[in-house]
């Protein structure tokens, strides 16, 4: 079996939680597998970084490059070609570093690349046997990468449960020297934060969230009506933002807002998986979906296969009475 | 400046309902909705805007079959400048590195100055930009959600991080970039439009045109391969309301009330 690897993201001296999910993926590939940690960065942060995951990793390869201050994938790539062993396998988690990254390393380093992966089935001969989600989740797939030559695999956060198990006491090895010059064509300038809107969507206790269903933005209107009558607020999905019926502030998912309301109502919202990993806080969720095959139905509580455009009237309505009566 | 874009047509996950077909080990194909993968029609619409703004010309390019003809004309009706089919039996069954290599070597007989994609299809692969990029040895970002164009062969882009920040970056031509959707209003295109490049001739290109042998793309080269497609044992899954459309809102109302969702 080839060495296993786990790139390591982290943040302010602190190993993102994917650190704890490389780990039981690796263990899934390979239930004897010591994987080794591999982090890149500089000075005190990154040394704190691998001090840490010592008590979880046997081995941890640093790093150290004052070039990789901020994570830039190009840089990255052209350390980890230099130091990675021939036919590694290397275990990245699939957020907007992973996907800058790994197709790119996986040509340099001449080995397979499998993106997104849900669950790992285990090794036969030469295949490592996967599980993905294709058509907007709307269906899974078993997947075989040929991992002969080496191969990156990256995996979907939240998928992989962290196992249980003993703490280790590590070693942290220095590879700092083995990287070679780092230079790209690309260069971070910096980040910018996103603007904040008129309404916090991550503190409301109810929200009425709305998706592609909408259609048209003269629809809002509809949605608008029972969020009000609920004394709930309007929150959505990306393609609402795409078509810019509502500001980026409303978007709930990965790339937008993460949310704890008490009660969650989905309205043509498909459920990828961006969307899904903004809802925290297990709330109470409705959705209400045409597509009865819509993702969405896998993790709500309660289900209505309808178009929102004809059941929304009819519940504000119904709501609209009900408060009328109890006042 | 010479701008590429690679489209895709794909099933459309928004309008299809995806069934199983176990007895082909695939989903059934035979009613799907097609059309160009949505990222894909942002990348181009973005080509336009820059060739808008600076000048120069949009190329539109597909790895596929006849059928996907249609999405090429309608780029072009939104205003590429052409399309290049490229198709060839030993193609098939390639995985994201046989597609990167196949646009390579199309890429290869050009000249572009930037090479854009959409930033992931209905396999959400997001792989091929990035593996063509690394092939051509040419600088690459993924997510990007805007395009300023700079002095002296440069460009300052954002990329989407998490929470909706931006990551802004310089980046040198010629470069590859994945769209994210949302990075523009993607103009409509109606049937005329669609008329009016329809007898527009499409060159097609083939392994021979491109130099690429069978062992470079297609299955023989492929390392990735799906097996089969199936619906996974979901969980409890929802509780799905039954009855009228009446009956089910009366439900409704009472388990928001229930749950503490109305006010």
């Amino acid at each position: 079996m080839a060495r296993i690897f786990a790139y390591i993201l982290h943040k302010n001296g602190v190993a993102d939680d994917s650190a704890a999910e490389l780990l039981a993926a690796a263990r899934k590939i390979d239930p004897a597998a010591a994987p080794t940690a591999i982090v890149t960065g500089r000075g005190a942060e990154l040394d704190a970084v691998c001090s840490a995951l010592s008590a979880s990793y046997r081995e941890t390869w640093k790093i150290a490059n004052e070039a990789l201050a901020y994570p830039n994938a190009e840089l990255v790539r052209k350390a980890l070609v230099n130091v990675l062993p021939k036919d590694s396998l290397l275990l990245v988690p699939h957020a907007h570093f992973g996907v800058d990254l790994s197709p790119g390393l996986s040509i340099k380093l001449n080995s397979a690349y499998v993106s997104d992966v849900l669950s790992i089935e285990g090794v036969e001969e030469t295949q490592l046997k996967v599980v993905r989600q294709e058509f907007g989740g709307q269906i899974s797939a078993h997947v075989r990468c040929d991992i002969s030559s080496g191969a990156v695999i990256n995996l979907r956060p939240g998928a992989f449960k962290p196992v249980e198990s003993a703490s280790v006491t590590g070693r942290v090895v220095d590879k700092s020297s083995a990287a070679g010059e780092l230079a790209a064509r690309r260069r971070f300038l910096e980040t910018v934060v996103a603007e904040s809107g008129d309404v916090d969507i991550s503190k409301q206790p109810v929200l009425v969230s709305v998706g592609r269903g909408l259609q048209e933005k003269e629809n809002l209107a509809i949605a608008q009506e029972l969020a009000d009558a609920m004394g709930a607020v309007l929150s959505c999905s990306r393609p609402v933002v795409d078509a810019k019926w509502l500001p980026k502030s409303r978007q709930v998912g990965s790339s937008g807002q993460t949310v704890k309301p008490r009660v969650y109502l989905a309205c043509g919202i498909s459920g990828s998986f961006q969307h899904l990993v903004g809802i925290k806080g297990n709330p109470f969720i409705v959705a209400i979906n045409k597509n009865p095959k819509a993702p969405i139905f896998q993790v709500a509580d309660v289900g209505i296969v309808a178009d929102m455009l004809e059941f929304l009237p009819e519940l504000t309505n119904k709501i609209r009475e009900a408060s009328a009566v109890s006042a | 400046m010479e701008i590429l874009a690679c489209v895709r047509r794909v099933p459309d996950t928004s309008e299809n309902e995806i069934q199983l077909d176990s007895a082909a080990n695939d989903i059934q194909r035979d009613d799907l909705v097609y059309s160009v993968n949505e990222p894909d029609n942002y990348a181009v619409e973005e080509a336009l805007q820059i060739v808008a703004r600076i000048g120069g010309n949009v190329t539109v390019v597909t790895v596929g079959g006849e059928e996907d003809e249609e999405v090429l004309r309608r780029e072009m009706a939104m205003g590429a400048n052409q399309g290049v089919l490229i198709s060839d039996e030993i193609f098939s069954g390639s995985d994201g590195k046989g597609i990167a290599t196949i646009l390579k070597a199309f890429v290869q007989k050009g000249h572009y100055d930037l090479i854009l994609t959409g930033v992931q299809a209905e396999d959400g692969g997001a792989q091929v930009g990035g593996m063509l990029a690394a092939m051509l040895d040419y600088p690459f970002a993924s997510l990007v959600n805007s395009i300023e164009i700079l002095e002296g062969g440069k460009l300052k882009i954002s990329r989407e991080i998490e929470g909706g920040a931006k990551e802004m970056n310089e980046i040198e031509l010629p470069c590859v970039l994945s769209i994210q959707t949302g990075i523009n209003e993607p103009r409509y295109v109606g049937m005329r439009g669609i008329r009016q490049v329809a007898s527009v001739e499409i060159p097609t290109l083939g392994a021979s045109e491109l130099g690429i042998n069978a062992g470079a793309a297609g299955a023989a080269a492929a390392k990735v391969n799906r097996a089969d497609y199936f619906v996974p044992s979901l969980g409890q899954g929802a509780e799905m309301l039954q009855g009228n459309q009446e009956e089910m809102v009366e439900k409704l109302v009472s388990l928001l009330k229930d749950k503490g969702g109305l006010k």
